[in-house]
């Protein structure tokens, strides 16, 4: 085998050509490769993580203990100043934490958003540590999170179940008594399907039955395009509709028009 | 004849024009006090830098024309946007850029033309202030002689008045005219009686609950604890003016824990292991209420903060709505699907005149 290999070398040398079978020896190869590889890392990936999991739940444990027991309870199981949290899954201690509203400044109408107080890993492991309590939505899979989904489905089902709240073009708005719906702008895609499979704080639960995992990233995709786009019209003046507008209209429109009129009846010096 | 104020007796601007004397009117029976204050007439004329400074002249005659120079460079400028930015189709940046540029231009194009304009005649034209007064609505005896001699004439050759046939099926044709747009707009008016449409939506028993806006029908397990659904009637999609019916059938469909729902006794079955349903238009003036507070399971309108609970049978606990939300009774089906036990029991949407309650 060496043999003819290193014969075929010292011919292809000689005649300036490739042997005919070169080309398919070179794909096997890269195949055999890059596979092996493949394989190899995905399952030393698997492993890893199967590995950490118990030691997370413990250290998600420890990290809940002292950061969240006081309003939500030792065990989670709930107190008179925060939920309880069976069954919130790791998606609601991602959003939650990673947006920084959790844990909460102060006890008000609405835990505002604020720089995360942890880095991934703590919060991964607290996120581990509260789905081992009872199962709950997962974190949401990258699949659903790129924005490459049908923008015009994903327009109609935001009108529809997300418009009312947050806005038409997502720059949020007023609730009742000091609550409000946040504005979209700026918001990861994994944070918006977070927000919607577990409805965090008053924000209602809208579940894979009620609107599928691809609904979803339509919606997602939907509000990365409006991110991405600028708008046609103009400047979109916080987009807040006929009140910013109006605003703009009366104070700068008007303005002008007043000024002129000043300037065309007053006496030339 | 009008002249100058300061006493020059050159022919004012304007004085070549010829004018009316004001004509003597008495003051009638109006009581015209002695002692009324006097026209005290135009100020004295003030003469303007550009009237005395042959330098200041020569500046506000440069301003003028640099500011039509600059209208005429905004029009092209406006054209040259217009092509060097062009409308791409599906990129929206591009409409932007182009009606922004676009705008620029023909705004630079017209508000210097204007200011010029003005700046030329309050700075250059001749300035003098002149008094002209009303013509009297009176035509001379001359002038209402002329005109009735023109009618009589006209009457005379046309032979409006002597051919009376013709004269008559005019007016008639005229009067006849308007005929065909009142039969127009009479269409323009409710073919039946509204209120009958008030009165009734296209939920009927066993229609079941589905999602809008695929119009999947739900199953009572799809909807978990905190859930809100919008919903429509299953089949609007093929009903003739969905519109209209999907405007008076909206519903919004939430989940709550059933010991949190404090029900009427008499609407107890009318909800299902506390999934209730409740119309989505506002009592007040119709908007859609939508605003679903999962905790406080207050719902609010958009428009004038009307706030329902939907703990307590939709009941007002705020803002301007005067009549709890309407409640669609539901049940489950065989096949553990959502529908509706009945239609609405009373009219959804705003109060109307012959609306009792």
């Amino acid at each position: 085998m060496a043999k003819k290999t290193s014969t075929s070398v010292h011919r292809t040398k000689a005649a300036g050509r490739r042997h005919p079978l070169a080309s398919v020896a070179l794909i096997l190869v890269g195949l055999v490769t890059t596979g092996g590889a493949y394989a190899m890392f995905s399952t030393t990936a698997t492993a890893e993580t199967a590995a950490v999991t118990q030691a997370t739940v413990e250290e998600g444990q420890a990290l809940f203990a002292a950061n969240c027991a006081t309003c939500h309870g030792m065990n989670a199981e709930g107190t008179d100043d925060g939920p309880s949290l069976y069954g919130v899954g790791a998606a609601s201690v991602d959003f939650q934490v990673s947006t920084g509203r959790m844990p909460m400044a102060f006890q008000g109408p609405q835990a505002a958003k604020k720089p995360a107080q942890f880095g991934e890993e703590q919060i991964n492991a607290m996120a581990a540590y509260v789905a081992s309590l009872a199962p709950g939505p997962a974190i949401p899979d990258d699949v659903y999170l790129q924005g490459d989904g049908d923008l015009a489905a994903g327009g109609e089902l935001f009108r529809i179940n997300c418009a009312m709240c947050h806005n038409v073009a997502g720059a949020g708005g007023a609730l009742t008594e000091g609550k409000y719906a946040p504005p979209l702008d700026g918001v990861k895609p994994v944070h918006i399907y977070e927000a919607m499979i577990t409805g965090p704080q008053n924000m209602p639960v809208f579940n894979d039955m009620n609107i599928t995992p691809e609904e979803k990233a339509d919606i997602i995709s939907y509000l990365t395009y409006l991110e991405e786009n600028p708008s046609p019209g103009g400047f979109g003046l916080g987009n807040l509709g006929p009140v910013s507008e109006g605003l703009f209209i009366w104070i700068f429109g008007l303005g002008a028009v007043v000024a002129f009129t000043v300037w065309i009846a007053a006496r030339a010096n | 004849m009008a002249q100058h104020d300061n006493g020059d007796l050159t022919a004012a601007a304007g004085s070549a024009i010829e004018k009316s004397e004001p004509l003597q009117v008495s003051s009638g029976t109006a009581v015209v006090s002695a002692d009324a204050i006097a026209n005290p007439g135009l100020p004295p004329h003030r003469e303007r830098v550009t009237d005395i400074d042959p330098a200041k002249e020569r500046q506000a005659a440069r301003r003028v024309s640099t500011l039509f120079l600059l209208s005429i460079l905004g029009s092209v400028f406006a054209v040259v946007a217009y092509i060097i930015f062009p409308i791409v189709p599906g990129d929206p940046g591009s409409v932007r850029l182009n009606t922004l540029f676009l705008g620029l231009g023909i705004t630079l194009g017209l508000i210097p033309l204007g200011i010029g304009a003005i700046y030329w005649a309050k700075h250059l034209m001749r300035g003098d202030e002149i008094t002209e007064q009303r013509h009297s609505t009176r035509g001379t005896e001359a002038t209402r002689a002329k005109a009735v001699e023109v009618f009589r004439l006209g009457n005379e050759e046309s032979g409006f008045g002597r051919r009376t046939l013709i004269r008559n099926t005019l007016i008639g044709a005229l009067a006849v005219t308007p005929l065909p747009a009142i039969a127009l707009f009479r269409d323009l008016a409710p073919a039946e009686d509204p209120v009958k449409l008030y009165k009734t939506t296209l939920w009927e028993k066993g229609t079941r609950l589905a999602r809008d806006p695929s119009g999947t029908p739900i199953r009572a397990a799809d909807v978990t604890l905190g859930s809100v659904f919008h919903v429509i009637p299953e089949g609007l999609h093929d009903v003739e003016g969905v519109l209209e019916e999907k405007a008076k059938a909206a519903v919004l469909l939430m989940r709550l824990k059933p010991e949190d729902l404090n029900e009427l006794p008499e609407r107890a079955d009318w909800s299902y292991q506390g999934i209730v349903a409740y119309s989505k238009i506002c009592t007040h003036v119709g908007c859609p209420v939508a605003l679903y507070e999962q905790h406080t399971h207050h719902l609010l309108c958009p428009c004038h903060q009307s706030t329902f609970d939907v703990t307590n049978h939709c009941e007002v606990i705020f803002g301007p709505a005067k009549r709890p939300l309407p409640q669609l009774p539901i049940a489950v089906d065989s096949e553990g699907y959502l529908v509706a036990q009945s239609d609405f029991l009373e009219p959804v949407g705003p109060s109307f005149w012959e609306r009792s309650a």
